[in-house]
């Protein structure tokens, strides 16, 4: 097991470097510059831009900025904004809990749902039920983000009052961040109500970013487990005498798991490209946003740095999911 | 520990806050996350409206709702005879704000001022360079290190600007946004921290709002300053929600969770009229949409070429689809609500048959131009390709054939100041400060050329006209100059003028004492919420 973490853990060097790389020249590569977009409408002289990248030192070469920049990481250092003047790292740290809450509970959400319905599926395969519940997943799967969710704010928020629109809690709720995480720290403020306000605020995004995956899930458990449920060793199962509920969901759920949690760990890049938009659409500060503004304004530290830590979360989960196939089938293990 | 230091910090400035009260509160739905609050740094509306309004005043205010100019930390002011030497008087006790992080000592006086604007100016002051990439945009576009010979403090509450030449806008400009006081003892205490770019994130001003908590891309929140010297604000709390998609703010306006918003959605505004609870301001903006032919390239180096092709499009089309009317036609270079608009000029008839005779007098058959269209939309400009597809259309009815280009907004900016560009281009002007000149030199001189003078149009006639205007303190006699520069850039035809777009600010019954602002900025001094 240790070898194999190891192994792991080595393919992450070359991977980490090649990442910097991209993230580092694509944001060039696009027209435009920085200092370009600030002014806008207003046109800087060609003498005052010159000088203002030479001072943002954006006028050196583009490997010799590279170097500095993969120095400045070993260092800790992944710049800063050219647009906000503030730390990238700073701002990923405040904004990246509320990116994190709302894809923790979507993913839930996700999970919940999509692997009962897969497996609902697969049982009653060829009946209304399976060809309903596959039905609503393609639609599910099919859903533009940005409409959905205005459709959701609209019907929900405006038209029945049930749901706020946007935001991560109640504006009447004040307390300084400790966690980042609005459920846990409006618990830890001791306000009254301020709990119950940010789940409220949650939910729906949470069902926006989550339809996707959903439809995923569902599809993906579902194939899996009629594959697993064609097999000899269930069958014998069901000739023991095993309850229905033991067949499928011990024997049959646990082989049929592993596609399913390959699935979910790819999840998390799909997961964050659909915070960008739910983002959005619900202002929830997070990194999708925050990403997405910086590759407008062209804020190169933002966009490069940005990407790099993003690239780093979805090497790590996609290291945990390879070690959770080890917990759930041994033999890869070995 | 450093963990635990930032749990009981929390933990103190949250009992210090008390639990969730709710008292008179005005919430503002913002368009966009302020870049900083620092406003000399930056250019955009959404930041001034978080630090310029809010947290700073100015030597002079423009009076709210208008473009006049009045009275702001300077009670009074005189200018030499020979219009080089502006001395203010400075009000006398302006406290600046008491924060969490810095208690002033002393009150607002001169040297506040001139550290304002040296460390903006001059290239050797010590905040000049406090954040890397210190572009000091708007400074430098007003061209005030070119201007300003000096500052002087006379005494604690005299202080006087020298200038290099006579410049009649220069009230004017002191009322603009990146002309805001900051307080140099806060400065100073920052230099000591070594917390430079502390001035950036936790402003400090004069302001009828005290900065309190900005948490980025979601809310900023204010509190009324007590000590304001026009007297505290009727509300307790401001808080900006930041909500960027305009749908979104529309939805929340309407479900009570904000009180004001900015910039609807076209196909929103007959919606949100129609809402019993809310009231929509409407106001002609300080803007002008233009098509630029590039004057330095044949055949478009022919005066009777461009008119020909003004002549060749129906405007009030363009307007109906891209604005669903809610915008006017323009005539001339500067918007009607502007002191000096000459309405005496006519608009160039709409005459396909006039236009295809005069292009073939011309000498010019079978044409074949470029249009630019602008990627992004803009308050003047929503829809530039739409519109340059209606031209396209127009154009084709006269024999001349378009084709619509369009690149990456970065990039539109910089091809379309090129003096060798192919092709007339979309663009347009939201007023800064509310003088003709911030139209008429700045998008028509002879010194814009190769930057924001887009038509590559150098008139001499047109520039001595405004360049004299710029330097005469006579209103009177800086009116007639412009409008003889508006004769001529008709006459010249340099750009075909689009449009001017009306602005639309939807709020809540219940807010009151809020006025739109011609200048495009978002205020909430003054204004009070029924209970």
């Amino acid at each position: 097991m240790l070898r194999f973490l190891l192994g792991r853990l080595a393919v992450l060097v070359p991977t980490f470097l090649g990442v910097s790389l991209i993230a580092f020249s694509f944001i060039r590569l696009l027209p435009g510059d920085p200092v370009m977009l600030m002014s806008g409408e207003r046109a800087m002289s060609p003498e005052r831009h010159a000088q203002v990248m030479h001072d943002l030192g954006l006028d050196r070469p583009f490997y010799i900025q590279y170097f500095d920049y993969l120095g400045s990481i070993l260092q800790g250092d992944l710049g800063t904004s050219i647009v906000t003047k503030r730390p990238v790292f700073d701002d990923f740290l405040s904004l990246f809990p509320a990116t994190l809450e709302l894809s923790l509970c979507a993913i839930i959400l996700a999970i919940c749902l999509g692997i009962p319905a897969g497996m609902l599926a697969a049982v009653k395969r060829g009946t209304w039920l399976d060809q309903s519940v596959m039905g609503v997943a393609l639609v599910g799967y099919s859903m533009p983000i940005f409409w959905w969710g205005l459709l959701l704010i609209i019907f929900f928020s405006g038209y029945l009052g049930w749901t706020p629109v946007s935001g991560r809690i109640s504006l009447m709720y004040f307390f300084p961040p400790v966690t980042g995480f609005m459920l846990i720290d409006s618990l830890l403020s001791g306000q009254e109500g301020a709990f119950r306000s940010a789940l409220t605020y949650l939910i729906l995004p949470t069902v926006v970013l989550a339809t996707i995956p959903l439809a995923v899930i569902a599809r993906q458990t579902r194939s899996a487990m009629l594959e697993v449920l064609g097999e000899d060793y269930v069958r014998t199962a069901r000739a023991k005498g095993l309850s229905p509920f033991r067949v499928i969901g011990v024997h049959a759920l646990r082989n049929a798991m592993i596609p399913v949690i390959t699935t979910i760990g790819l999840q998390v890049g799909v997961l964050l490209a659909g915070a960008i938009l739910t983002e959005t659409i619900f202002s929830w500060p997070g990194i999708g946003k925050w990403m997405v503004d910086a590759v407008f304004k062209r804020d190169y530290a933002v966009v490069q740095g940005g990407l790099l830590l993003i690239a780093a979360i979805i090497m790590l989960v996609n290291l945990l999911v390879d070690l959770t196939y080890g917990l759930v089938n041994p033999r890869i293990r070995h | 520990m450093k963990k635990l230091t930032t749990l009981l910090a929390a933990t103190a400035l949250a009992s210090m806050m008390g639990t969730a009260a709710w008292s008179k509160t005005l919430v503002y739905c913002s368009e966009a996350s302020p870049e900083g609050f620092d406003p000399g740094l930056y250019t955009a509306g959404q930041t001034f409206d978080a630090s310029s309004r809010t947290v700073y005043n100015r030597l002079v205010e423009f009076k709210h709702g208008g473009t006049e100019v009045e009275p702001g930390l300077a009670e009074s002011w005189t200018i030499s005879d020979d219009g080089l030497e502006y001395t203010f008087k400075l009000r006398a006790d302006v406290k600046f704000q008491t924060t969490d992080y810095f208690t002033p000592t002393r009150d607002f006086n001169a040297d506040d001022v001139i550290f304002s604007f040296e460390r903006q100016i001059r290239e050797d002051h010590p905040w000049n360079k406090y954040v890397a990439g210190a572009a000091w945009e708007y400074a430098d576009g007003m061209g005030f290190p070119q201007l300003i010979k000096s500052i002087e403090k006379v005494d604690d509450l005299t202080v006087k600007f020298v200038l290099n030449h006579p410049e009649a806008p220069f009230i004017a400009d002191l009322g603009m946004d990146f002309a805001s006081i900051m307080s140099k003892e806060y400065a100073d205490k920052l230099a000591a921290d070594g917390k430079l770019e502390q001035l950036n994130q936790m402003p400090l001003g004069t302001g009828p709002f005290t900065f309190v908590a900005y948490q980025p891309d979601a809310v900023i929140r204010y509190k009324a300053n007590p000590d304001y010297f026009k007297g505290q604000e009727k509300i307790d709390d401001l808080i900006f929600a930041i909500t960027t998609d305009a749908a979104v703010r529309a939805q929340k306006l309407k479900a009570g969770e904000c009180h004001i918003m900015p910039y609807p959605n076209a196909a929103d505004v007959a919606d949100l009229k129609a809402d019993p609870n809310l009231t929509v301001l409407e106001q002609p903006g300080l803007n002008v949409a233009y098509l630029a032919y590039n004057t330095q390239q044949a055949p478009f180096d022919k005066v009777e070429v461009r008119r020909a092709l003004n002549m060749a499009v129906n405007k009030q089309p363009i307007i109906d689809a891209v604005f669903q009317g809610a915008a006017e036609v323009a005539k001339n270079p500067i918007p009607p609500t502007m002191w000096s608009y000459n309405n005496a000029i006519e608009d160039d008839k709409y005459d396909p048959e006039a236009a295809k005779k005069m292009l073939e007098e011309a000498g010019v058959k079978d044409l074949k131009m470029k249009i630019w269209a602008m990627p992004v939309s803009r308050p003047y400009m929503l829809n530039a390709r739409r519109a340059a597809e209606l031209m396209q259309a127009d154009f084709a009815k006269v024999g001349v054939q378009a084709e619509i280009l369009s690149y990456e907004w970065a990039e539109y900016l910089k091809l379309s100041r090129e003096e060798d560009r192919d092709g007339a281009v979309i663009m347009g002007w939201t007023g800064d400060n509310g003088d003709p000149d911030n139209f008429l030199d700045t998008l028509l001189g002879c010194e814009a050329v190769g930057g924001n003078n887009r038509a590559q149009w150098c008139n001499e006639e047109f520039d001595k006209l405004v360049k004299a205007a710029k330097k005469s303190s006579d209103q009177a006699e800086r009116t007639k100059l412009y409008e003889e520069a508006q004769v001529v850039f008709k006459r010249e035809a340099p750009w075909m003028t689009i449009d001017h777009s009306v602005g639309f600010i939807p709020l809540s019954k219940k807010v009151t004492g809020f006025h739109m602002d011609p200048l495009g900025i978002h205020r909430f001094d003054g204004v009070d919420i029924a209970e």
